[in-house]
């Protein structure tokens, strides 16, 4: 249920996000980020509303926006945990942790607990490669991890 | 009496705790006669975080600084007698990793305040464009020429003759871009330079712009790497107050404004069609060339993109003249190289080093040797577009010819060690695994050849691998190399190619014996309790997460395999070395 005067202030938020970034063809991307920065995620009502604002067709949003693994279409979580799996990473065994992580959260790299409390990602080298394997918990750096000491500490963000 | 203490604040040392660090000084460090400065990554990440003492000019780091050493040495420094312990040039570990590099790139890395442009200016920094500025664009690139600079980003081609190639396009409008996408999900090299340097890259650029006639450029930069985006910003805002971009540069009539292009996560991008068409807004899609960039790039208009490093080194050669750089030398490499240097070595770190120094020297003299007692197997270069290079070879020099003659590539820096617990089918596994979910999709090879690739691999470390799965794999990587436009399919069999080529009794032990030699591969290990070792502590029954062990308290115990989902939890956690994988 979309009710006016909602829209309206989206439409006020569109406004404001191009007039900050640009609203020409090649500024696509740095408006999708903007959103995201806003948002936490592509949300719908936000993307149609910079697409109106613009005139560009918000499929060229989403058309764009589902091509780069940066852009995400559902909320996040309110702890965003990220693990590690660069190379070096790989090496040190970064699969029991993310196994482990996924057992313990109960989801899929990639998805978000039912509860919100959880968002898991798998990311490339988070450039500490001397402390594999890594884990980042709300751009917090939590090297050497091991299954036992990560558990704890996502009981530990739970609370 | 002057002192300082500089912190070093890159991303690794803050993950070690640099930051914590940092803000003990700031609270009590009092006074006005100390200093708190900070510097960034140096590079030796094993001593982590590494806090530099200057007293006088006399300089004097410490490394593995908690916030209980921090006061010791703000004692020390008060008291005049800074402690002992922690000095990090005393110990032979660091003398040897340091000993055989030489700084070009990473000259300043570690060493100035990457958000002060006078520190950079202090250390010689923006002379080189003046002394670009003294001299024609042609004069410029026959320099760089002879200094010998390929490129940085791993291909590898003569950088003069890039900017060659730009200086002789048509057009009225060039741009330049610099290539800071870093991909390669083991490697941190650019990502160093970016938060340690940024006006080195910034004045590299100047330069090209200089000697090619570009007058715009961006740096494409991945977003994950926010401390580099933010000194990036800070650098280039500098470097317009002092005029040394924007308009009439230094008084020269030059003119070149550059941006920053936050990149949005496409390993592909990095691939210089899909960076240019991702700068233009658009999904990142490799396209045919020619066109080449030179020609036809961004917005439809001749285009320079180099690597981060390649950029680096060009005011260095500049201020100090071809000879500096192209001294070190190995057949038609020159100049150094910087690796990130990981896995299984008692150091690890930032490494810059000049060609012909061998992979051996890098890895036992730099790196110390195995981190864990088990010995080395291999190094993998170049990320998912490299490959393996079996210990056997480890006396291959770092050169472009030599390292591409073993089936690696130079790549952009990363550089892997692994010791025999790493399983290879599982290494190349991880490498195609990337590759396939970053194709773009455009070529059909691409795209589908390095499914099939992937689901022959998962069939071998599965146990349901047969030969004729070999034979297959290998004529597949074949042809995906073959037929693919773009460097991302064209590279991607690699590390398959190069683990079938080295470590091909592996493939056959998953294949024939059912067995992982490593040890990794779960569907074909065995967990097993030795009960001559076993204590009966129970220990490992109670972190067991399917209750697959059993035995009564001081006798020996015994795994179930049937219920064993093989997570080695319970290895972990026996004291007496009682497990182990068969
Ligand atoms: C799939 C793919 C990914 C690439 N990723 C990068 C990268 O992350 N950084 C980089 O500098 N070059 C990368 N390259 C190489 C660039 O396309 C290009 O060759 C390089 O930036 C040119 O700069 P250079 O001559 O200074 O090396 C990649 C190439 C391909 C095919
Ligand atoms: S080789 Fe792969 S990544 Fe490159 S253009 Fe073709 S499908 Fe895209
Ligand atoms: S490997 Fe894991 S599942 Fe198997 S016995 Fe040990 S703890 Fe239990
Ligand atoms: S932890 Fe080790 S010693 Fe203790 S019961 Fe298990 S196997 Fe035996
Ligand atoms: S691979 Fe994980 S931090 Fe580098
Ligand atoms: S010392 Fe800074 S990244 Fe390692």
């Amino acid at each position: 249920m979309k009710d006016k005067c909602c829209c309206n202030g989206v439409l006020d938020e569109a406004k404001e996000v191009v007039a900050h970034i640009g609203g020409t063809k090649d500024r696509i991307i740095p408006l999708l980020q903007e959103i995201q920065r806003r948002r936490g995620y592509l949300a719908e009502d936000l993307v149609n509303g910079v697409a109106e604002v613009t005139g560009i067709k918000p499929a060229e949003f989403f058309s764009v926006g589902t091509f780069y693994s940066q852009f995400r279409f559902t909320p996040l979580g309110k702890n965003i945990v990220k693990m590690c799996k660069g190379t070096a990473c790989f090496v040190a065994g970064a699969d029991p942790l993310i196994d482990a992580a996924e057992s313990y959260l109960g989801i899929k790299s990639g998805e978000t607990t039912p509860d919100g409390m959880f968002t898991l990602e798998i990311v490339s080298c988070l450039g500490c490669c001397s402390l594999a394997p890594v884990v980042m918990i709300n751009g917090k750096v939590y090297g050497k991890m091991t299954r036992a000491r990560l558990t704890q500490l996502l009981e530990e963000y739970r609370k | 009496m002057k002192t300082d203490i500089i912190v070093g604040l890159g991303s690794c040392g803050i993950a070690s705790g640099a930051q914590e660090v940092y803000d003990f000084f700031e609270k009590n460090i009092g006074g006005s006669d100390v200093a708190l400065k900070k510097t960034s990554c140096i590079g030796i990440c094993f001593q982590e975080p590494i806090v530099e003492v200057v007293i006088n000019g006399v300089k004097t780091a410490f490394g593995k600084v908690d916030t209980a050493f921090a006061e010791k040495l703000l004692a020390g420094v008060r008291s005049g007698r800074l402690p002992e312990t922690n000095r990090i040039f005393d110990d032979e570990g660091t003398k040897s990793f340091v000993g055989p590099q030489v700084k070009i790139a990473l000259k300043n890395c570690g060493k100035i305040d990457p958000e002060n442009i006078d520190e950079y200016i202090a250390t010689g920094g923006y002379e080189g464009i003046k002394k670009a500025l003294a001299m024609t664009g042609d004069e410029v690139i026959a320099l760089l020429k002879e200094s010998g600079l390929k490129g940085r980003g791993g291909a590898g081609f003569l950088t003069g003759q890039k900017w060659a190639f730009l200086k002789g396009a048509k057009g009225d409008k060039k741009y330049l871009v610099c290539n800071a996408d870093e991909g390669d999900p083991g490697a941190f090299m650019d990502r160093a330079i970016l938060e340690g340097d940024p006006h080195s890259v910034i004045e590299g650029m100047l330069i090209g712009a200089w000697a090619t006639g570009a007058d715009e450029g961006y740096i494409y930069c991945r977003a994950e790497y926010p401390l580099a985006l933010k000194r990036l910003k800070i650098a280039i805002e500098a470097a317009e107050k002092r005029n040394l971009l924007g308009d009439n540069i230094l008084g020269s009539g030059k003119n070149f404004v550059l941006h920053v292009k936050e990149g949005a996560g496409a390993f592909v991008c990095g691939e210089e069609t899909a960076l240019i068409a991702s700068i233009e807004g658009k999904r990142g899609m490799p396209h045919l060339r020619p066109p080449f960039p030179a020609e036809s790039g961004v917005n439809s208009k001749p285009t320079n993109i180099n690597n981060v490093e390649t950029y680096a080194n060009v005011p260095r050669i500049l201020t100090s003249g071809a000879a500096s750089f192209n001294k070190y030398s190995y057949g038609q490499s020159f100049g150094t190289k910087v690796f990130a240097l990981a896995g299984k070595v008692k150091r690890v770190g930032l490494v810059e080093v000049p060609m012909g120094l061998t992979i051996r020297e890098i890895v036992e003299k730099i790196g110390g040797g195995s981190s864990t007692g088990l010995p080395l197997k291999a190094v993998q270069m170049g990320g998912p577009a490299g490959g393996c290079i079996p210990e056997s070879l480890f006396d291959t020099p770092i050169d472009y010819a030599s390292i591409g003659a073993t089936g690696a590539i130079m790549g952009s820096g990363g550089m892997i060690v692994m010791d025999s617990s790493s399983c290879m089918v599982d290494v190349a596994k991880y490498f195609l695994q990337f590759t396939q979910a970053e194709s773009c999709g455009k070529c059909t090879f691409c795209r589908i050849g390095t499914k099939r690739m992937m689901e022959i691999l998962e069939r071998i470390t599965q146990g349901e691998g047969t030969m004729e799965d070999l034979a297959l794999l290998e004529e597949l990587a074949d042809v995906v190399g073959k037929s693919s436009l773009c460097g991302l399919g064209q590279l991607a069999p690699n590390p398959v190619k190069t683990t079938l080529r080295y470590f091909r009794d592996e493939y056959i032990a998953h294949i024939k014996d059912k067995k992982c030699p490593a040890g990794v591969c779960k569907p074909l290990i065995t967990i097993e309790i030795e009960k001559e070792k076993c204590k009966g502590c129970t220990a490992c029954s109670k972190v067991c997460p399917v209750q697959a062990i059993s035995g009564s308290v001081k006798q020996p115990h015994v795994i179930d395999p049937a219920k064993c989902i093989r997570c080695k939890m319970c290895i972990e956690k026996c004291k007496f070395g009682a497990i182990r994988v068969i």
